[in-house]
């Protein structure tokens, strides 16, 4: 069962129709009983960093999902916001994140304004710098769909899995064993997004 | 590479797909649903769907057709038509739309505009401004289909718009409304020059060649259009269409 964590935070429902029609028992909740259940989890998002935060520590959700990410091993995916939640920390609201990966999520700041806007919106390529199962059928280049005004900035070499540059480079794909993290909306990128979903349904192992 | 966005734009009018010009006559085309089935086969970089009688009608964009269109699109999209409320904007996004587009409540509600970007952030808050010539050939704010002037600085207006928090501008021009005469490229590239968010041009695009023609200056995040993308051929034959990802590529290299 895919647990789509449900916070308050952002468009959920597109991408629980992609699960289903990828034929794969889906489910959006905001209850623990259901995280401790599932075999895979997406943390996703859209919105305010503190807020989020805010949000997921009043659905006691904090607990359920670090046991799941570090203590059970479950494949769990931050989208967007979610993969940014995943972070140290964030200037966003200056909050603390979960923390899963070390790195930082900064305001995104361009030095040349009247060619690089804020939000970072429209389509923009992937950069691979690993083969992953994850990006299996994935070539690099591929454009995805990214809305944001915060970023990775930098990683950890070995857990980047991809980067993307506007005006300079950022990280739009990190991962760790069984924690992802990806920058665009694969569930808004077309097929080619839709594979990274399918890859991650398929790829991590599911211990039911 | 970033490249910017090429946006159909499909007005809705009693739950039909129309298509007007210059805000006025509108034409039936079809059913949106069809439209946004054909734009997702072609894989388009994203959609808006405006309901052009929501505002004057005191309503908003239906939420069931939104759902709707969410149950199709694999691509984003915004919605907009008579959004007021944060409590519509909650629904509209959570039926599927990626942003909402505040028109009127923006022109006459300034401040809304902020409370909805602090409530569900910025990058889903998109305000349209509507943008007509004067009698004295000026260009200004106007609202409610044209007909009410707002202001008559427009650039200011749009760094207002940008100060209360919007996420994106969608620049209309009133004028050039379905008439293949070219966007509005200078004033277009004044707006995007004064701001530091997204902006995006509508109205009179009529060739993918012009933008890429005029993209080196006006710079736009994207260039969006109602009939390039619904019509074929000077007498305006219905026909879904949208250039293929090497064409939109070519565009901006």
């Amino acid at each position: 069962m895919v647990v789509i964590v449900d916070y308050g935070m952002g468009n959920i429902h597109s991408l629980s129709r992609i699960f289903t029609s990828l034929k794969l028992p889906v489910v959006v909740s905001n209850k623990v009983k259901e995280i401790e259940e599932a075999s895979h989890i997406i943390l996703p998002g859209v919105g305010h960093f503190g807020r989020a935060m805010d949000e997921l520590k009043q659905r006691g959700l904090i607990d359920a999902l670090n046991q799941a990410a570090m203590g059970d091993k479950k494949p769990i995916l931050g989208i967007c916001l979610g993969m940014q939640l995943m972070t140290a920390s964030s200037e966003e609201g200056n909050s603390e994140g979960l923390g899963w990966f070390s790195c930082k999520t900064t305001k995104i700041v361009v030095e040349d304004p009247i060619q690089f806007k804020v939000p970072h919106l429209g389509w923009n390529t992937l950069h691979t710098t690993k083969a992953h199962p994850i990006l299996h059928g994935v070539p690099s280049q591929s454009e995805m769909y990214f809305v944001h005004a915060y970023a990775v900035d930098k990683a950890d070499e070995e857990q980047v899995l991809c980067t993307t540059t506007y005006e300079k480079q950022f990280v739009s794909g990190l991962i760790s064993e069984n924690i992802l993290g990806v920058q665009f909306h694969p569930e808004k990128s077309h097929a080619i997004g839709q594979r990274i979903l399918a890859n991650f349904t398929k790829s991590c192992i599911v211990q039911d | 590479m970033y490249r910017p966005r090429l946006i159909p734009c499909l007005l809705i009018q009693g739950g039909d797909l129309v298509k007007t010009i210059g805000f006025s006559s509108p034409k039936y085309i079809g059913d949106p649903l069809h439209a946004v089935h054909l734009f997702n086969e072609f894989n388009a970089d994203e959609l808006i769907l405006l309901d052009i009688k929501a505002s004057k009608e005191n309503r908003c964009i239906s939420i069931d057709f939104v759902r709707n269109v969410g149950e199709e699109a694999n691509m984003p999209f915004s919605v907009g038509g008579g959004i007021k409320s944060l409590e519509e904007i909650r629904q509209l996004l959570e039926a599927g739309a990626e942003r909402v587009v505040l028109g009127t409540v923006a022109a006459e509600t300034p401040s809304f505009v902020r409370e909805a970007s602090e409530r569900f952030g910025k990058s889903t808050i998109a305000v349209c401004i509507d943008i007509k010539y004067s009698f004295w050939g000026k260009l200004q704010v106007v609202a409610r289909n044209g007909q009410k002037v707002i202001s008559a600085d427009v650039i200011g207006f749009a760094k207002e718009m940008e100060r209360m928090g919007a996420g994106e501008l969608l620049i209309q021009s009133v004028n050039k409304d379905g008439t293949y005469q070219g966007l509005e490229a200078t004033v277009l590239q004044e707006i995007s020059q004064s701001v530091g968010i997204p902006v995006v041009g509508l109205g009179g695009l009529a060739s993918l060649e012009e933008i890429r023609t005029i993209h080196p200056r006006t710079n736009l995040n994207g260039y969006a259009a109602g009939s390039l993308f619904i019509y074929q051929g000077k007498h305006r034959g219905v026909l879904v269409n949208y250039p293929s990802a090497d064409e939109v590529k070519k565009l901006f290299n």
